[in-house]
Formats: C-alpha cells, sequence, structure tokens
C-alpha cells in the first residue's frame, strides 16, 4: 500500500504540473492568437481534465494512507509514529492529519477536492475558470511536490518493523478533532480558491464585477469553515485542556485568527465594489493577504518558528514555503503592477458619515486586528534577532491591545446597518442612533447596579471595564440590528397583511444576503457577550477526602468516591462529585433510550494515561447552563495521600460563546441562499412628489 | 431648532459624565486580588506555555515553587516591580507574560497604535479628499432635490436594497 500511496502522489504531481504548464501555453496562445498544431481551447480542456485527475490521483494516496492506519500497516514511518493497534477506529481518522506528513496530504487532498468543483463548473465563465484552475494547479505543484520530495507520507520505517506503534497524542484523541483539523483545513484550503479567481481577474482583465460574485459563494463557504474551524478548536481547548479557558492567543490560534479577520474584511469591503465600484486595488490585496497568511499560519506551525503549545507537527519544511510564499506574493507585486490601471475606481466615497465609510473603518479595524496579531506573534523572533532577547508575547499583551479593537469593532457592527449608502443626513443619524445609545446607557447603568463595576482596590479592574464596555455596546448593537428588521418587517406587514413574525421571515428571504448578514452580526453579538463573561471566572483548588465538600458560586460539590480503569488504549483516575446547589441536588437532563428525564447530576473529571505514549490526559466534566459552566478537573492524586485534587471553576456565559456559533452558521447559510424574487420587494409611498424611476437606478439600490 | 439640539447634546453629556463618575466612584478593596495579579503577568517556566496562575498539571516541576515565591515576595511588603524584577534576574525575560514598558520592548506596545494611528489619518485625509471633490456636485444634487423626496429615496433604499449586504 505504502508504493501504491507513493505512486498515485507522483501521478498526481505530474498531472498538476500538466495542467500548469499546458494551462499556461494554452491562456497565452489564446491572449497572443497565435496557433500550434493543437488549437488553445482544445489544450486548456486537456489542462482542466488533467486537474480533474489530480483529485482521483490525491484521493487515491489520502485512501491508501487511511487504509495503511487501520490494517496497522507499521511498515509505515507515518504510521508507526502516529497510531497504534489499541487506538479507537474514528481516531484512526484523526491520525491522518495528526502529523506533519498526513496534514500535508490532507491539505492537498482538499486542494484537490476544491479543484474539481471549480473545473467541472467552469461552464459559468470558461475563460476565468481556465486561469483560476491554471494558478490552483501551481498552488496545487507546490504542495504535492513537498509530499513528493520534503515530507512523504509513506516512508518506509527504517529497521525491523515494530509490532506496535507509538500511538497518536493524546491531546487529539477527543471526538471534536476528528472534525475540528478538517473544518479548519477546509477553511484554510479554501481561500486558494478566490485567491485563484482575483488573481486570474486582474491578469485577464475581466470587465465587470461578475467574478466577485461567483468569488463570494466560495469565500463564503470558506469562511463559513474557518468560523466553524476556530470555535470547534475553542470548544476543544475548553473541554481538553483543563486550564478553565478557550483562547490563549496561542501561535497556531493567532495563524488561524488573522485569515479570519482579513478575510471578513474582504467579505465587508467586496460589496463596495460590487455596489459602486469602489475599492478594487484594496479588495485584490486582501484576498492576496488572505492566502499568504493561510501560508504564513502553516508556516508558523509547521516550522515551528514560533514556539506553540500545540504545534502538532513540526519540521523544516519552513524553506519551502518561505520560498512558495516569495514566489506568490512576487507574482501578485508583478500582475498588480501590470494591471493595475484596470482596478481605477469608478466613484469615491461622498461623506465621511455613510455606509462607505464605515466599511472603510470596518476594513481598518479589522487589519489592525490582524497586524496587531501578527506582531505580537513574532515580536518574541524580532526581538531576538534585534537585542539577541527572547520575550513572551502573551495573553496580557493581546488582552490590552486587541480587546479595545475588537470592541470598536462591535460597536461599528452596529453602526454600519443604520448608516445609507452616499451620505447620511442629520436627520436620519439621529431617528436610526436614538434608541440603539438610549439602550447603551440602560444597560451601562443596569450593569453598575448589579455589580459590574470597573474599579477596584482603588485602580481600574481592566477585565470588569471592559465587561462593562462590551455588555452596553452588545446591548445598542443587538438593538440597532433588531429594529432594521423590525422596520422592514412592518412595511412588509403592511403590504401583505402578515403577521410580524412571517413578515421578519419573507423579509429576510426576498433579501437573503442582507438580512443573513444581520443575522450574523447577531452571532457574532452573542458571542462577544460569551467572551465577556471571562471577566467573572472564579476558581477554586482542594485537596478532597472521601465525603469532603467544595463550595464554588451556587454549587456545592461533594466527593463521593475516586477510582481506577483501564483499557487497552489509557488508563484512568477520576473522582466522583455529587452537585447540590441550595442544600437540594442539582438535576440534570439524561436519556433513557429515546426518553428525555431528569437525573441528579454526579460529576466525573478524569485524569488518563495513555499506554502507547505514556502521556497523561485531562478529561474535564463540565455543567453548563445559560448563565454558567460549572467546570471541574481532576488534577491527579496527592501522592502522598493519594487523594484526588480537585480544580472547579464557575464561567460565565461561555455557553453564549457556542450558542452564538449556531445563530452565526444560521446567518451565513441564509446568506448563502438566493434571495426570493427581489424584484417583487416594494414600499408604499405617498404619491406626491414620488421618486423618478431613473432616479432610484441611478442609487446603487 | 438648532438651540434644542445644542441642549439635547448638553445633557447627553452630562448624563455620560455623571454615569462615568458614578461608576468609577464605586468600588471594593480586595487585598487577595495581588496575587491573583500577579500570577498572571508571570508565565510558568516548565515549558507548558501557560500563565502562571493558571499552570494546571498536578507535579509540574516549577509552577508551585514560583507560586510560593510569589507568595514570599507579596508578604515581604516588596512593590509590584520589585517581585517581577526578581523573577526576570531568576528566570529570563521570557518569565513575563507580556514584554516591559522600556527598552525595545516598548516597540511592541507602541508598533500596533502607530500603525492604527498612521491607517486612521490616512483614511481620514483620503475622506476628506474626497468628500471635498465631490462637495460641488452634491450641492447640485441637493439644490435640484427636494428634501422629502430625498428622506423617501434613503427610506426606500433601506428597505428594498440590498443595503449593506
Amino acid at each position: 500500500m505504502a508504493a501504491f500511496g507513493t505512486v498515485a502522489l507522483y501521478v498526481a504531481f505530474a498531472l498538476a504540473a500538466y495542467n500548469l504548464l499546458a494551462g499556461i501555453l494554452a491562456l497565452r496562445l489564446i491572449a497572443t492568437g497565435q496557433q500550434i498544431s493543437i488549437s488553445p481551447e482544445r489544450l486548456a480542456d486537456t489542462a482542466r481534465r488533467a486537474g480533474i485527475a489530480v483529485f482521483l490521483a490525491v484521493t487515491a494516496a489520502a485512501l491508501a494512507l487511511i487504509w495503511s492506519v487501520f490494517a496497522n500497516d507499521f511498515s509505515i514511518s507515518y504510521i508507526m509514529e502516529h497510531s497504534n493497534r489499541a487506538l479507537p477506529g474514528p481516531y484512526k481518522f484523526s491520525a491522518m492529519w495528526s502529523g506533519q506528513e498526513g496534514s500535508l496530504l490532507l491539505w492537498a487532498w482538499l486542494l484537490g477536492t476544491y479543484g474539481f468543483v471549480l473545473r467541472l463548473t467552469h461552464k459559468k465563465d470558461v475563460k476565468l475558470y481556465a486561469y483560476a484552475g491554471t494558478i490552483l494547479a501551481g498552488v496545487q505543484v507546490f504542495f504535492l511536490s513537498i509530499l513528493c520530495f520534503a515530507a512523504p507520507p509513506f516512508a518506509l520505517y527504517q529497521g525491523v518493523t515494530p509490532d506496535d506503534g507509538n500511538g497518536l497524542n493524546p491531546l487529539l484523541q477527543y471526538p471534536e478533532m476528528v472534525i475540528h483539523p478538517p473544518m479548519l483545513y477546509l477553511g484554510y484550503v479554501g481561500f486558494s480558491i478566490p485567491f485563484c479567481f482575483a488573481l486570474g481577474a486582474l491578469m485577464m482583465r475581466y470587465p465587470g464585477e461578475k467574478w466577485i460574485r461567483i468569488t463570494r459563494i466560495w469565500t463564503m463557504v470558506t469562511w463559513l469553515f474557518l468560523t466553524v474551524g476556530i470555535f470547534l478548536g475553542m470548544h476543544w481547548a475548553y473541554a481538553v485542556l483543563g486550564w478553565g479557558g478557550y483562547w490563549g492567543w496561542d501561535p497556531v490560534e493567532n495563524a488561524s485568527f488573522m485569515p479570519w479577520l482579513t478575510g471578513t474584511a474582504f467579505l465587508h469591503s467586496v460589496m463596495m465594489q460590487e455596489k459602486r465600484g469602489m475599492m478594487k486595488s484594496w479588495n485584490v490585496w486582501l484576498i492576496f493577504s488572505t492566502f499568504l497568511l493561510t501560508l504564513l499560519g502553516t508556516l508558523l506551525t509547521r516550522a515551528g518558528l514560533v514556539s506553540s503549545v500545540h504545534a502538532f507537527a513540526q519540521s523544516s519544511i519552513g524553506t519551502w514555503f518561505v520560498i512558495f510564499m516569495g514566489i506568490v506574493l512576487a507574482v501578485c507585486i508583478f500582475t498588480y503592477i501590470v494591471q493595475r490601471s484596470h482596478l481605477q475606481s469608478e466613484h469615491h466615497i461622498e461623506s465621511l458619515v455613510s455606509r462607505e465609510s464605515s466599511f472603510l473603518f470596518n476594513n481598518l479595524v479589522l487589519l489592525t486586528a490582524c497586524f496587531v496579531i501578527l506582531w505580537g506573534t513574532l515580536f518574541p523572533v524580532i526581538s531576538e534577532y534585534v537585542v539577541g532577547n527572547k520575550v513572551t508575547v502573551g495573553a496580557p499583551f493581546y488582552n490590552r491591545v486587541a480587546i479595545p479593537i475588537g470592541i470598536f469593532l462591535l460597536l461599528l457592527t452596529g453602526v454600519g446597518p443604520l448608516l445609507p449608502w452616499r451620505a447620511a443626513s442629520f436627520k436620519s443619524i439621529r431617528r436610526n442612533f436614538v434608541l440603539p445609545v438610549s439602550t447603551f446607557w440602560v444597560m451601562f447603568i443596569v450593569c453598575l447596579a448589579v455589580g459590574v463595576r470597573p474599579w477596584k482596590d482603588g485602580a481600574l479592574d481592566a477585565g470588569n471595564f471592559y465587561a462593562l464596555v462590551a455588555f452596553s455596546v452588545s446591548t445598542a448593537v443587538m438593538t440597532a440590528i433588531l429594529s432594521e428588521f423590525l422596520r422592514g418587517a412592518q412595511v412588509i406587514s403592511k403590504q401583505t397583511g402578515k403577521n410580524l413574525f412571517a413578515s421578519t421571515w419573507l423579509l429576510t428571504r426576498r433579501n437573503t444576503r442582507r438580512y443573513g448578514g444581520y443575522i450574523i452580526h447577531i452571532g457574532v453579538v452573542i458571542v462577544v457577550i460569551g467572551l465577556s463573561g471571562s471577566a467573572f471566572n472564579r476558581n477554586i483548588e482542594s485537596e478532597m477526602a472521601l465525603h469532603d465538600k467544595l463550595t464554588i458560586g451556587p454549587y456545592t460539590l461533594e466527593c463521593v468516591g475516586f477510582t481506577q480503569d483501564s483499557n487497552l488504549n489509557y488508563n484512568s483516575e477520576y473522582a466522583l462529585l455529587d452537585v447540590s446547589s441550595k442544600g437540594k441536588p442539582v438535576k440534570t437532563l439524561a436519556l433513557d433510550g429515546l426518553r428525555p428525564h431528569l437525573v441528579s447530576l454526579q460529576m466525573a473529571p478524569e485524569k488518563r494515561v495513555y499506554l502507547a505514549s505514556g502521556q497523561p490526559q485531562t478529561m474535564v466534566a463540565i455543567h453548563s447552563v445559560p448563565s454558567w459552566d460549572l467546570y471541574v478537573v481532576y488534577e491527579g492524586a496527592n501522592p502522598d495521600t493519594g487523594q484526588p485534587i480537585i480544580k472547579a471553576f464557575l464561567n460565565p456565559l461561555v455557553g453564549w460563546i457556542w450558542a452564538g456559533l449556531v445563530i452565526l452558521v444560521f446567518g451565513t447559510v441564509i446568506a448563502l441562499v438566493p434571495s426570493l424574487s427581489p424584484s417583487t420587494a416594494s414600499v408604499r409611498v405617498p404619491a406626491r412628489s414620488a421618486p423618478t424611476e431613473p432616479a432610484l437606478r441611478g442609487g446603487n439600490l | 431648532m438648532a438651540r434644542r439640539r445644542f441642549t439635547f447634546l448638553i445633557k447627553a453629556l452630562q448624563a455620560g459624565t455623571l454615569a462615568i463618575a458614578v461608576c468609577f466612584s464605586l468600588g471594593a478593596t480586595d487585598a487577595g486580588s495581588r496575587f491573583n495579579k500577579l500570577n498572571h503577568q508571570l508565565m510558568c517556566t516548565c515549558g507548558c506555555a501557560q500563565i502562571l496562575g493558571e499552570c494546571n498539571h498536578v507535579g509540574c516541576p516549577n509552577s508551585s515553587g514560583e507560586l510560593s515565591e510569589l507568595r514570599d515576595g507579596i508578604a515581604g511588603d516588596a512593590s509590584d516591580q520589585v517581585i517581577l524584577d526578581s523573577f526576570v534576574a531568576k528566570y529570563g525575560a521570557v518569565v513575563l507574560a507580556a514584554p516591559t514598558t522600556h527598552g525595545f520592548d516598548l516597540v511592541a506596545w507602541i508598533a500596533p497604535f502607530a500603525v492604527f494611528a498612521a491607517a486612521s489619518l490616512g483614511t481620514f485625509l483620503l475622506l476628506f479628499r474626497w468628500s471635498a471633490s465631490k462637495t460641488q456636485a452634491v450641492a447640485a444634487d441637493a439644490a435640484t432635490m427636494d428634501p422629502a423626496e430625498r428622506e423617501r429615496r434613503e427610506q426606500i433604499r433601506r428597505d428594498t436594497g440590498d443595503g449593506g449586504f
């Protein structure tokens, strides 16, 4: 199977190289009008078909690796290092991306899959797709060359084949780890497609903005995958690492967040190009930067450029990435310089107070946030290079610098939709902003009244201060968004006679893009509220003998047992804790078959030691309700007394983060669905001095 | 009309100032929070890359000793800076969870705000330039369009257009 996989990768590499070279030749012939023995169109089609075949060849290689994992073929070095016989079935899939070579194969396979879809749908615009497909082939050649020559996943184990493997990293033996990396990679890899379209459109001086509409769907889907991937990673960190948090500003986390920020900026600013023919150069560079940041992220993760808690797979392929990034940057700069006259803006922003300027500031803030994270991630390396002194740039730096930026961005989330295109009158500003500003102050005062006070021990408490501002701004933004829904729904209700709920649904279906976007903003607000809860986290640690009690917030934990267990994969120790509140057992929902019923809550935090690797792993017990999470960690047994050490956290509002993600995903799906006959949308206005049709047409509705 | 608008703005500002003053005047004293504050400014040095106060693995060879040192420092009436300096002297600059505010480290703090300020300034200048070049055209447009019509057009745009999306 190793030979089959290796051959499949070589075939894929050859096909991708053919796609690239034949594609370039065909496009050159079409551009210059030269003739050779084969027609350029036919040559371009053979290149496209080669691109489709790349997908089949890489799929064969990926299946060969998965087959080898399940067959426990420890003659393959990668399988020996990342799997073992006792590894449960689902985690055998995880082995594919737990190491350097496997994760690059996953990248190549996802790239092949995206390329397969792109090349099958080429009839939408044959020439643009030919450009995009050829550029994509260049990216595929790079990844396949690494797999063939620098990090081969089917390399054989040197020496006598061992009877069992080293096993999978325990941190990866968690259900979410079967989904999180593929999601993140779908996001990372997916940004190659908008990049290829943007570069291709620029190379061919694509007329009009149709390529933006084609790219938008790819970008949104990719952005959705990246968003879900990031949140799954947060949830995994929360449930597995056992420190009570979900985001540690680790370089690897930062690496995934940076392209998300530039991708989000692109999704906003691209609307200005679509609607008003503005910011064309800016958009092109945003998507170039996003793609380059995905490569930089991989470089940071894989090359060990910066130290990280969870860089699971490091090696020396950094040089390959640096060279490839250099080539990509050079191609982007050259193409931009040659074709920049094609990117002239058709309009300029007319007023400081307009939808366009809010988009501009939104972009400014998102890119500043991206810079801050990139700067913080690379500063230890820069400091070591400049003054020979390595420093740590951890959470306190980001919390101080990035949180104010985040709050400003949240504010723009609410302000932007309230401003009209082109210019806003004082009257419309006052009308749209009175309610959100009022709710801001109401929430501000309510928060102070219930104890969210930013002043503690005679000094400013930054956590509380940010929470106070975030809660207040979130309320204002939520009010602004909901009032937009309400205003539109009232118009529909007057037109159709439907109730407000049905009118809201119809309104959303009539303009899925706009209202899907608003739903995404609601999701973001919910997430921010959840994040703000971290300012009020509490924790307590105690060694617990049998029937000892530990109290945190409204909960009392009673140790009713501690025991050990083992299976073929790991040994475990865990404590059994009965949970009560105000003297009564806390009830939780359990399933008896398919019938839900209430049972008394018993938590069982666990510590595992995996047999193959000898590495420990925490399994946190979490009881989640909307107001907070009770989060209990078994830290191990005290070696002197043999009694368990329990650390309990009370983390307010964490559930809101995951709920916000669900809303965000829902909003994105809505925005992806085509609108329901938008041309029928109308509004009743008085007949007197009604606007003329030409005025409306020219108004960029 | 303009006078009423001005009065409204002044009152809103007064209310805001009052609310901020109220929030700054409230607060409690908690001497124990100093330990918590300082252990979140330090890193565990065992290689786990976690904040000292959040390092959570039993058997960590370093964290309990470092936390004891921190408690001793606080009990010994040393200032926060003296305690942090003693940690840096013993474990190196990497023990601090964030760069300091002197020497080259200061660049880490200044650069984000400098970039943001420069970008904001550039954006404002660009916007002013664009809006100035459009002033005449906008003035002509405003002169020919009835304010009520303009308002209705904005309403129609909001209700039926793609809006921001």
